[in-house]
């Protein structure tokens, strides 16, 4: 069990539920990835979750998308369990979803516009106007809308994170699951990707979770910050909270201390050791 | 290497045959199954007929075409013997539309385009284009896999049907125009010993029969494969042995249940 109950922000308490963990333990085979992690996400929040690579930030997400079965405990969106098993309930959930993937995952065979247009295509009856007028509208959000014609191959990395953002948002989801939503991007897309992201939140009134490693930015959007890291969660709070927290687990990770609780060093997993066990136990 | 170690690796090797064979077939039936949506959306296949038959119209033409041109040279010294040579129209459509037409088409087609289906659908499982619209509520396999079958299955009797007809043109070519064998005798014969049904319907069933198979295996390697630049490699080679040992295969079950009296 997990030491943390979940944290809700003054002003999100009323708010409905978009996304639970409750007590869910999450990992690959036989190698867990973290253990008893338990938070909430309302309507209308930003939720920035942290900790440092291979923490297992993502595993999270893809618990949360029902790519990853739980190990232990449930996962909930919009107060439905997520089954991998049941493929009508996970597909109607999906849809009231949106997912900004790590590395983008845009279709290479299709321009800007109809990377956009796709889910639009696929979940709804819009007249090919009305859609025109909807991506546009999304790609100008995100400073792209005269590079709708444009192939992938045209796009430099950043403004394809910008088109994986309008994808993703397109459709006007309730719960948008942001995986590193500012790598590759320059100071200025930075900063209109931060406020769009918060904007979106308050305009819509979806729940936002960001994935990141982006203090600065994640912690001027969001409403709670969850950090992880060591298999489990490590603190939560308000970014305000958080930012005076004397633990010194948050200390050192906001600080960037080279030294202190957080591990540098990957941990021991039983592949390791049969690995090593097949090399002859040499370390 | 002990003989139990022998064994324990043909098990596994047994195992491991075994489990792929039966993700093969659920693959298939997952593809089968999701057919029923494509009706709405038919444009989805006339596009991958369309992509399908270009990536292998060109090397079908020109294969087609030297192909011929062998038929009419070997078929006229043969012939030429017995001095009947007259019905040479006859042995180089029947020899097309029979076997090579649908055998000869199926192996170009896993070489080029099936090769491209495996790397394409590789490339997107590797770039987490699939695992993007899983997460978008669309399905993989209605939106990108079942076109992609349905547009190979269409277009394999298609591309055979050029391959023999330009083999034909082929054959023409040599055995009329340059070696001087009348014309009215090479189609007249042609006409009067081919036949509809037993002939040209058989060669487009095994046509059919080898669109299934080897559009079925070359998304199926891309489906499976590891999403790394090694295992797209790896699939595209499976691609081209598995489909073109199926072909080979079926020809001959095919042949011995179509022709045997």
């Amino acid at each position: 069990m997990s030491d943390f109950s979940p944290y809700l922000s003054p002003s999100q308490t009323q708010a409905p539920l978009a996304l639970v963990f409750d007590n869910v333990t999450l990992g690959y085979g036989d190698f867990t990835v973290l253990s008893d992690i338990s938070l909430n996400v309302k309507a209308g929040e930003v939720v920035a979750i942290m900790g440092g690579s291979g923490s297992g930030k993502t595993t999270l997400l893809r618990a949360a998308t029902g790519q990853l079965a739980p190990m232990r405990g449930d996962v909930k969106v919009f107060g439905t369990v997520v089954d991998v098993n049941q493929r009508a309930k996970l597909e109607s959930l999906r849809q009231r979803m949106g997912v900004l993937f790590q590395h983008g995952a845009l279709f290479t065979d299709l321009n800007v516009f109809e990377n956009v247009a796709f889910p639009l295509r696929e979940h709804t009856t819009l007249k090919e106007a009305e859609l025109l007028d909807q991506v546009l509208e999304t790609l100008d959000a995100v400073g792209l809308k005269t590079a709708a014609h444009l192939k992938l191959s045209e796009i430099s990395g950043g403004m394809a994170r910008r088109v994986a953002l309008a994808r993703a948002v397109v459709r006007g989801p309730e719960l948008i699951l942001y995986d590193e939503p500012f790598a590759g991007l320059d100071p200025i897309s930075l900063g209109v990707t931060a406020r769009l992201i918060r904007q979106l939140s308050d305009r819509l009134g979806c729940a936002s979770v960001l994935i990141t490693h982006d203090i600065a930015e994640s912690f001027a959007i969001a409403d709670a910050v969850y950090i992880v890291g060591q298999g489990a969660l490590k603190a939560q709070g308000s970014p305000d909270s958080l930012r005076h927290s004397t633990d010194p687990y948050v200390r050192q990770f906001l600080d960037g201390a080279p030294d202190g609780p957080v591990a540098f060093d990957y941990p021991t997993t039983p592949a390791y050791t049969r690995w090593l066990e097949r090399q002859g136990g040499r370390s | 290497m002990s003989v139990i170690e022998r064994i324990g690796q043909l098990g596994a090797w047994v195992r491991q045959s075994t489990q792929t064979l039966g993700q093969f077939a659920l693959f298939f039936g997952q593809i089968l199954l999701r057919t029923n949506a494509l009706w709405k959306r038919a444009r989805l296949v006339v596009t991958q007929v369309h992509f399908i038959g270009n990536y292998s119209l060109i090397i079908i033409v020109i294969s087609g075409l030297f192909v011929g041109f062998v038929l009419g040279l070997q078929g006229y010294y043969t012939l030429n013997r017995y001095g009947s040579e007259e019905a040479l129209g006859l042995l180089v459509a029947l020899s097309l539309t029979r076997e090579l037409g649908p055998v000869v088409t199926a192996l170009l087609f896993a070489g080029r385009a099936g090769t491209s289906l495996t790397a394409e659908i590789g490339l997107m499982k590797a770039g987490e284009q699939l695992a993007a619209m899983e997460v978008m509520a669309v399905d993989p396999i209605r939106r990108v896999i079942a076109p992609r079958f349905w547009g190979g299955v269409i277009a394999m009797p298609v591309l055979a049907a050029v391959f023999s007809m330009v083999g034909i043109l082929g054959g023409y070519i040599v055995g009329v125009l340059l070696i001087g064998i009348d014309s009215g005798a090479f189609w007249s014969q042609m006409q009067a010993g081919v036949d509809v049904i037993d002939d040209i319907m058989n060669g487009v069933i095994k046509s059919v029969v080898f669109g299934f198979v080897v559009t079925s295996i070359a998304l199926f390697e891309g489906w499976k494969c590891r999403p790394t630049p090694e295992g797209v490699a790896r699939a595209t080679t499976r691609t081209v042995v598995a489909g073109s040992l199926a072909v080979l295969g079926l020809d001959f079950v095919l042949t011995a249940l179509m022709f045997s009296q």
